[in-house]
Parts: C-alpha cells; sequence; structure tokens
C-alpha cells in the first residue's frame, strides 16, 4: 500500500518538475523512489495484508508489483538514452509512465472486483495520452486514438461482466464470489454470461486473437519507449490481474469456459507468428511476437493452479528482459538510421557494433526460446506443467508456432549478420543504454543458469 | 564428489573470456593451447579408466542439484562410450583449430571462442547423466555453428543457415516433449536421471511414442533419408571449420543419442520400428553414394559420402547385434576422422584453387608429393581398406547387417564398391593427369597443415591396425546392455 502511495507522489513530483524547474533532477528522483518501492514491498513478503477489503499484498501481488515496477525502473533507464536530446514535455511523460504504474500495481493486488476496474483504467488512461505523444506524427496520433476507441470498448465489456457477476453473487469481493461460486446450487445463466464478458474484457487487455487487431498498429505507431511499456509492464499486469481474478474465484466453473480461452490460445498463437512471419520492420514483428507470447501465457491459464502461477511469474520476467533488450537496441539501431526499423536497417550492425549485436542475438534466441537462456527454461516450465495437465496436443500447438517463431527471430540475427552496403556512423556510447543493457543480459543468463532464482519463489 | 568432468568442461569454457583479454594476436595460441590442454587432460583421464578398467560402470560421477523446482540435477559421469565420444571430440578439436592457424577468417577470437564453445556443448552431451541436461547441451550445440556459419559461411548463407536451424530444432523439441513424458513417468522419484528411466516399465504403445520422440530428433541430425535434406547444403555453404565440426562431430551426438536413450528405453519400439529405421538407414547408404558419384563440387561430394557412411553406422546399430553396436561406435569415431581429414582436404584444395571443382584439378600430385600421399591415406580410411580404421568400423557394421538380414547386408555392402568408385574418381581426377593452369603452382603442405593430416593419417592407421584399444572401452557397456535387452526380451 505504502508503494502505491509512493509512486502516485512520485508521479505527481514528476508533473510539477516542469514547474518548480527541477527537470535536471527528475530521473534519479524518480529512479530512488522505485528502488525504494520494490524495497517498501518486498519488506512486506509473506505478510498477507489487507487494505480496507480492497487490495490484498500476498506474495503473488508482491511478486508481480515488484516485477513490473522493475521493469518500469529500467525502462526510465532507457529513457534517460531515449530522450536525451529532448526537454519540455519530458517529465509530463515521465508523470503518465508513473501513474500507468501504479494502476498496474493495483491491477496484480486488488481483492475487489471495483480494484480490478480501477486498476485497469489507471493503467489505461494515461497510456492513450502516451500513445500520442509524439504530438507532430500523423502514426503517433493514430495510434492513440485507436488504442482508446478499442480500450474504451473493452472498459465496456469489463464493467457489463462486473456488473452480472455483481447481479449474481451480490458482492465485488474476491472472497465473496469465490465462496459464492463454491457454496450456491443453482448458478443463473447471467453469471456464465458475465465470466465471459469478463473474458472478453481481459483477452482485449493482453491483445490476444481475436481481439488483438489494434495492437500491431498502436505498437508500430507509438513512440519506441511507450511501445516498450505496452508490450512489457501492460502485458504482464494485464496476465497477472487475469490469472488472479481467474484463479481465485472462478476455478471451479473452469470447464465451462475452459474451451475460450484454448480457443484463444491457439487463435492467438497461430495469428501472432504466422503474421509475424510477414512483417518487414522489426518494431512491428515484436508487436505480434508479443502477441504469440500472450498465447503461451493462455496455456497457462488453461492450466491453472499453483503451478500456473509460478510459469506466470517466471516466463513474464524472461519475456520482460528480452523484451527490454529487443526494444532497447531497436531504438539506438532506429537513431542511428534515421528513423528506420525495417529488418534492412539491421544489416552490418555486427560489424558497427558487435556488442549490441550479441545482446540482440542474446534477446532473440531466449524469445525464441533456446538453451540456457531464460526463455528456455519459461517454456520448459510451461510445456512441462500443460503435458502434466493432459494438454499434451495443445503442447504440439505450441510446439509448431515456436517453429515458426524461430524465422522471424533469426532473420534478425541473419541481417545483423550480413553486411551492409551503406555507410552508417559508429554508436555513440552511452551509460544509460550500457547500464539498461548489461542488466537486462544479466538477468537473461541469471536466469537461464539459475532458474531457481524466481521459480520457487510463488 | 568427482570433479573430473567438471574441469573437462571447464576448460574450454573458461578460454573463451581468456581469448577476449588477451590481444587479438593471442587469440589462435590461446584456442589452441586450451584444447591441449583438454585433450592432454582427457588422455590422463583415460589411463586413469583405463587402470581401473571397469568401463562398465560409470566412473568419476560429479551430481549436484541445479534446479530443485523442476528436478534438474547437475549430474555428469561417463563409461567406456562417453570416454571414446570424448576422445574422438578433445583429439578433433585442436586439429579443427590447428586447420583454421591460417585460415583467411577476419575475426578469429569470434571464431576460436565458438569452436571452444561447441567443444564445451559436446562434451556436456557426452558426458550428461541427466537427460535434461543432455537436451541442453544438444540443443546449445546448434548455436556456436550457426553463428559460424552465419558470420564466415559462402553464398546463400542465410537462407540455407535457417533452414538447418529450424530442421534441426524441430527435432529437438519433440525430444523434449519425449524426455518430459519419461520424466512424468518415474512418478514420486522425479528425477530425469537417465538410468533411472531404464528401469521404467513402459507399455509398447508409450515405448512408440518415445521411441519416435528421440529418433525424429536423431534422424534429422545424423540425417537419415529423407530427413537429409538440410545437410549437403549446409556443409557446402559452411567454412571448413564449420563442417568439421557438423560432420566429425555434431552428428555423433544423435548417434551416440541412440545408444544411450532410445534403444534401451524403448526395446520394444526398438524391436517394432528398426527394421524401418534400418531401411531408411540403408536407402540413405545407396541414395549418398550415388549422388556423390556425379558430383563436381569436392565439397558436396565429401557431405553426400558423409551421409552415405553415418546411414551405415545407423543401420548397424539397430541390428542389436554386439559387431553392429560395437561396429558402429568404432565407426563413429572412425568416421569422425576422416571427415575432418577429408574436409581438410577439401579446404587445402580450395583455398590454392580458388575453386572446389573437381574437373578445374588435375596433376597435383606432381606438384605436391606430401598432400599427394597424405591424402591417399585419408581416402583409404574412407574407402574402408584394410589397415585402415574405416575397415575395422564398416566390416563390423556389414557383419551385424549380414546376421540381422542377407537382403540388407548385400545393398549396404554397396557403399564399398560405390565408395571406391567416387573416392578414387576424385583421387584421379584431382592429382593425376595433366596440371592446368589454375594448379600448376599448386604449392605442397604447409607445416601446419602437416601437423593436422600427419596426426589424423596416423589414427587412421593405427587404429586400423590396433582397434583393440578403442574396442576395449565399449566392449563391457555393449555387452551389459544387450544381456539386459535379451533378459528383458525373455520376461
Amino acid at each position: 500500500m505504502k508503494s502505491i502511495v509512493l509512486l502516485s507522489l512520485l508521479g505527481v513530483t514528476s508533473m510539477f518538475a516542469g514547474v518548480f524547474n527541477y527537470r535536471k533532477l527528475i530521473l534519479p528522483i524518480i529512479l530512488i523512489g522505485l528502488a525504494a518501492a520494490i524495497g517498501l514491498l518486498a519488506d512486506q513478503w509473506g505478510t498477507n495484508k489487507v487494505f480496507f477489503e480492497m487490495a490484498l499484498f500476498d506474495n503473488y501481488a508482491i511478486a508481480f508489483s515488484c516485477l513490473l515496477i522493475s521493469v518500469a525502473f529500467l525502462i526510465f533507464t532507457l529513457a534517460l538514452y531515449h530522450y536525451r536530446n529532448e526537454s519540455d514535455i519530458v517529465t509530463d511523460l515521465y508523470a503518465l509512465f508513473l501513474f500507468a504504474l501504479t494502476g498496474g500495481v493495483l491491477m496484480t493486488s486488488f481483492n475487489n472486483l471495483v480494484m480490478l476496474f480501477l486498476g485497469i483504467e489507471i493503467l489505461s488512461i494515461p497510456l492513450y495520452v502516451l500513445a500520442g505523444s509524439r504530438r507532430a506524427d500523423l502514426a503517433s496520433n493514430e495510434a492513440a486514438l485507436k488504442y482508446f476507441l478499442m480500450g474504451a470498448f473493452a472498459t465496456g465489456f469489463l464493467l457489463f461482466g462486473i456488473a452480472l457477476v455483481y447481479g449474481a453473487s451480490g458482492t465485488f469481493d474476491m472472497a465473496g464470489i469465490a465462496a459464492y461460486v463454491q457454496n450456491s446450487k443453482e448458478i443463473p445463466d447471467f453469471f456464465y454470461i458475465g465470466i465471459v464478458l469478463l473474458i472478453v474484457a481481459l483477452l482485449f487487455k493482453v491483445s490476444a486473437a481475436p481481439f488483438h487487431f489494434w495492437a500491431p498498429d498502436v505498437y508500430q505507431g507509438s513512440p519506441v519507449l511507450v511501445t516498450t511499456f505496452m508490450s512489457t509492464v501492460v502485458k504482464i499486469a494485464a496476465f497477472a490481474a487475469f490469472l488472479r481474478l481467474f484463479n481465485y474465484c472462478f476455478t471451479p466453473l473452469s470447464g465451462y469456459y475452459d474451451i475460450i480461452l484454448i480457443a484463444a490460445a491457439i487463435a492467438t498463437l497461430l495469428i501472432g507468428n504466422i503474421t509475424a512471419l510477414y512483417q518487414q520492420s522489426v518494431k512491428r514483428m515484436l508487436a505480434y511476437s508479443g502477441i504469440s507470447h500472450a498465447g503461451y501465457l493462455l496455456i497457462a491459464l488453461v492450466v491453472m493452479g499453483a503451478s500456473a502461477t509460478s510459469v506466470v511469474f517466471f516466463y513474464s520476467a524472461a519475456y520482460a528482459a528480452a523484451s527490454l533488450i529487443a526494444f532497447s537496441v531497436l531504438t539506438a539501431v532506429m537513431e542511428n538510421k534515421e528513423g528506420r526499423e525495417s529488418f534492412e536497417s539491421f544489416k552490418g550492425l555486427a560489424k558497427n557494433n558487435p556488442l549490441l549485436a550479441l545482446c540482440m542475438s542474446i534477446a532473440m534466441l531466449s524469445l525464441a526460446g533456446i538453451p540456457p537462456l531464460a526463455g528456455f527454461f519459461g517454456k520448459y516450465f510451461l510445456f512441462a506443467t500443460a503435458i502434466k495437465d493432459g494438454f499434451l496436443w495443445l503442447v504440439f500447438v505450441a510446439i509448431f508456432n515456436s517453429l515458426v517463431s524461430l524465422y522471424y527471430y533469426l532473420r534478425v540475427i541473419v541481417n545483423m549478420y550480413t553486411t551492409s552496403d551503406e555507410e552508417t556512423p559508429a554508436f555513440k556510447p552511452n551509460y544509460a543504454l550500457v547500464v539498461m543493457l548489461l542488466i537486462t543480459v544479466g538477468v537473461s543468463l541469471a536466469l537461464g543458469f539459475y532458474p531457481d532464482l524466481l521459480m520457487g519463489l510463488l | 564428489m568427482d570433479y573430473t568432468t567438471i574441469i573437462l568442461l571447464a576448460i574450454p569454457l573458461l578460454s573463451i573470456p581468456l581469448l577476449y583479454l588477451l590481444p587479438r594476436a593471442f587469440a589462435k595460441h590461446v584456442a589452441l593451447t586450451s584444447s591441449l590442454a583438454s585433450a592432454a587432460f582427457l588422455l590422463y583421464v583415460f589411463y586413469e579408466l583405463f587402470t581401473i578398467c571397469n568401463c562398465k560402470t560409470f566412473q568419476f560421477t560429479f551430481n549436484e542439484v541445479w534446479v530443485k523446482s523442476l528436478g534438474i540435477n547437475f549430474h555428469l559421469s561417463m563409461d567406456g562410450i562417453s570416454m571414446l565420444m570424448l576422445l574422438l571430440t578433445n583429439l578433433a578439436v585442436p586439429l579443427i583449430i590447428l586447420s583454421s592457424y591460417n585460415s583467411p577468417q577476419g575475426n578469429t577470437r569470434g571464431l576460436f571462442g565458438l569452436i571452444l564453445l561447441m567443444q564445451a556443448s559436446l562434451l556436456g552431451v557426452f558426458m550428461a547423466a541427466d537427460s535434461f541436461l543432455f537436451y541442453l547441451f544438444y540443443e546449445l550445440a546448434l548455436v556456436p555453428v550457426f553463428f559460424i556459419i552465419l558470420n564466415w559461411g559462402g553464398e546463400n548463407k542465410g537462407r540455407i543457415n535457417l533452414k538447418f536451424f529450424i530442421y534441426t530444432l524441430a527435432g529437438s523439441l519433440l525430444m523434449l516433449v519425449a524426455i518430459i513424458f519419461l520424466y512424468l513417468q518415474t512418478g514420486d522419484s522425479a528425477t530425469f536421471n537417465i538410468r533411472s528411466f531404464y528401469t521404467l516399465s513402459l507399455t509398447a504403445n508409450q515405448q512408440g511414442l518415445v521411441f519416435w520422440g528421440f529418433m525424429l530428433a536423431f534422424a534429422v541430425k545424423i540425417p537419415l533419408f529423407p530427413f537429409h535434406t538440410w545437410q549437403p547444403a549446409t556443409y557446402t555453404v559452411a567454412p571448413t571449420q564449420g563442417t568439421m565440426l557438423l560432420s566429425g562431430l555434431m552428428l555423433k551426438m544423435a548417434l551416440y543419442g541412440i545408444f544411450r536413450f532410445v534403444i534401451p528405453i524403448t526395446p520394444l519400439a526398438v524391436e517394432q520400428w528398426g527394421s524401418t529405421i534400418m531401411v531408411l538407414a540403408v536407402i540413405g547408404v545407396v541414395y549418398g553414394a550415388w549422388i556423390a558419384i556425379a558430383q563436381n563440387n569436392i565439397k558436396t561430394l565429401f557431405a553426400y559420402s558423409s551421409l552415405s557412411h553415418v546411414g551405415l553406422i545407423a543401420a548397424g546399430m539397430f541390428t542389436l547385434t554386439t559387431q553392429g553396436l560395437q561396429g558402429g561406435l568404432f565407426q563413429m569415431v572412425a568416421h569422425g576422422f576422416n571427415a575432418v581429414g577429408l574436409f581438410m582436404v577439401a579446404d587445402i584444395l580450395g583455398r590454392r584453387l580458388g575453386t572446389y571443382e573437381l574437373n578445374k584439378m588435375g596433376g597435383i600430385a606432381r606438384q605436391a608429393p606430401k598432400f599427394a600421399i597424405l591424402f591417399f591415406i585419408i581416402l583409404l580410411g574412407a574407402v574402408a581398406l584394410p589397415l585402415t580404421n574405416g575397415f575395422v568400423g564398416e566390416f563390423l557394421l556389414l557383419l551385424g547387417i549380414f546376421s540381422y538380414s542377407k537382403v540388407m547386408a548385400g545393398i549396404a555392402g554397396l557403399t564399398i564398391i560405390l565408395g571406391a568408385v567416387y573416392m578414387l574418381n576424385t583421387y584421379q581426377k584431382s592429382m593425376f593427369g595433366e596440371a592446368n593452369e589454375t594448379t600448376a603452382n599448386f604449392k605442397d603442405l604447409t607445416v601446419t597443415e602437416m601437423l593436422v593430416l600427419v596426426p589424423i593419417a596416423a589414427i587412421i592407421l593405427g587404429a586400423g591396425i590396433f582397434p583393440e584399444l578403442f574396442m576395449k572401452l565399449t566392449e563391457l557397456p555393449v555387452e551389459t546392455m544387450l544381456t539386459k535387452l535379451s533378459a528383458g526380451a525373455v520376461k
């Protein structure tokens, strides 16, 4: 709870940085604040504190919140690099990021459907603005509008779903709903409809098929930093909320809605991967790859149970680390190549800057699930859990998709190690970028060598 | 706790940072020193194992919990069969490194680092006693080769490399499913230990699934007909070091895997499907040889010849006879050295002449007698002439196949005749005849090249004349396995 307050205060501090002229100081303040927030959360490990029946900070919430805040921490490090030549509106953007992050933390710790709704909205509204933050850019404007319209739609579904669930059970409280599901003899049909609507809304938020179509356009149109935030923090928060809600309240009814999740998982995997094959822009490819990873995580949701939380947590961490590397290298390459983001613009990177190419290779191999990187254990853990629960055929679908995804991940690597005809200026070393890459590559390797670091946590 | 296996694994791995810490000019020397150190240490271990001479049981075991929540142990150990494969790896890698001493590849640090990483993953595969670890190293070995081809490959390397990587990974993922399946069958003990898989009682259907999970992975990597389509192109496009690693060492992982997993864990399925695999393997034997005859590019020719030879090994192993298994293991090593030698020869020709095409060569023997002699010895090993290592292996293999099916032995025996046809043809076209403009100034071997080819020639003759030394390593494990299998069949 203290961490939520701290995050909001950080956001407010950042908002006034422009007025009171301490812009230069704001990033260090934010970074220290985020580290403090992680500390405050970690301090409550194992205490299961409940706040006004509204938020419950159990280990699940703390672990996911810490993950979200750490990812945000790294994104702010990247911001140090990305926005180093801009001055005016940057602090406002930081404030928006922080508010969105606060929403994310609420989404992992809610104990009441109202808090879930508030969390999602607090997360989404700043993002609508952030997506359009490159005001002069038409694509950015388009992304913002699209994201807003789609998001509003999803919110409608969510509220309708919550209302129906409330109508049947008479409570917004998670424990109350769980008790209702377990004890009542007859559950009215509209309760099931409510569950389906909740699924639809959450599928929207995690950008799973068939509600994924906003994601590629929005990801491509938004500034890179915002895209990074959306494909990591937002996705993880949405999955954390999804898992928390369904694992806690609706598990006894899983027979009724599993089929929807399975269909969504398969569709997401296929659409995400196969469309990614045809992309010419790396940024857009990463968007589709993000969609396909949502598909893998949906398999974990189908499996559910205690092991599923571990799977989702580990997978998210591995995915976030690799995505952060990929997006930061993409940022660097785009700056070097006048904003071009095609596969061709990666040509010659290995000659120009072998270390960046190495980092990107590690990211791609981790996303593709090659040992001994974090992504491999994420996938392995997922497959093993699914096979254990009797979903062998679903694993075969996932394996087929892993192979498809291999093509477009390796394509990036192949391009980097192909020589390019054009002259490119050398990269200027930047400490923020180096630190960020060191941490994320370190995490990707460490989780590959010592998966127990996070595996046994939940 | 015994740290022998860890030291073996650590020598190449710790040398990689050393490559980057020392000045660029030292890179190749560091790599060579490291690989020689590995070889020397292994020979010492080999001596120790031999004095104990209990090659049946597993020695030098290192077992530590690695990932507790998933039941994965860092469990390494070795028996005679592992030792044989380790010897192949650690003796071949110095030769491969030496062969690239004067190669045109620019960024030598990267190349040598990747070769050493490859060596470590191969050693890991051959020492793994935990099936998860086996899988991990098996896939890890793919990464260095991918980057070697990507950085230093020839034309169309991007496309061919992608096909190679995706194709082989497709197989490995099925193997992963089979391993997870076996792991879940161990019940409460929840272990990946390979030897606890041996005692599982699986139904015939379950064995069939596990069998194909493993076999598809191995069939792609060996490669068996019709999963071989990635191979000739990849061997041709890869730089020589890459081809040597691929054909000399990497495909042995799959053959070794058949011995470690497929035969002991799924005997019923081997009984049911073994003949299918043998038919495929024999088709590959004839097919590879037949296409090799028509090749003009010497590298592609050797690639197809390799396809033909490894097909014979696979066929022999599935006979489940002492000769077949022993011969298979022996021939794995023999083929490893022969392949390294042949591709070294191809590299020397290609580098001096600027072409791999046979019809542009000729008359080299007169210009370079040393080269001609060494090439001839390696070639004799490849066509399995008596008193060479190839003869011992292929003779035993054919003997095994003969006791299994006379028809198959007859067809597989063609490999010797066809092999003689294309190999002697190659030799004649390249070495004899009139020298032309390209070959007129062919320089004889340099000292480094001699240092690669002479040991290979010595091994070819040595192992051909004194095969017992190697046979002794594999004798006991093979026998134990066969008695276990027949006991199981009776039950």
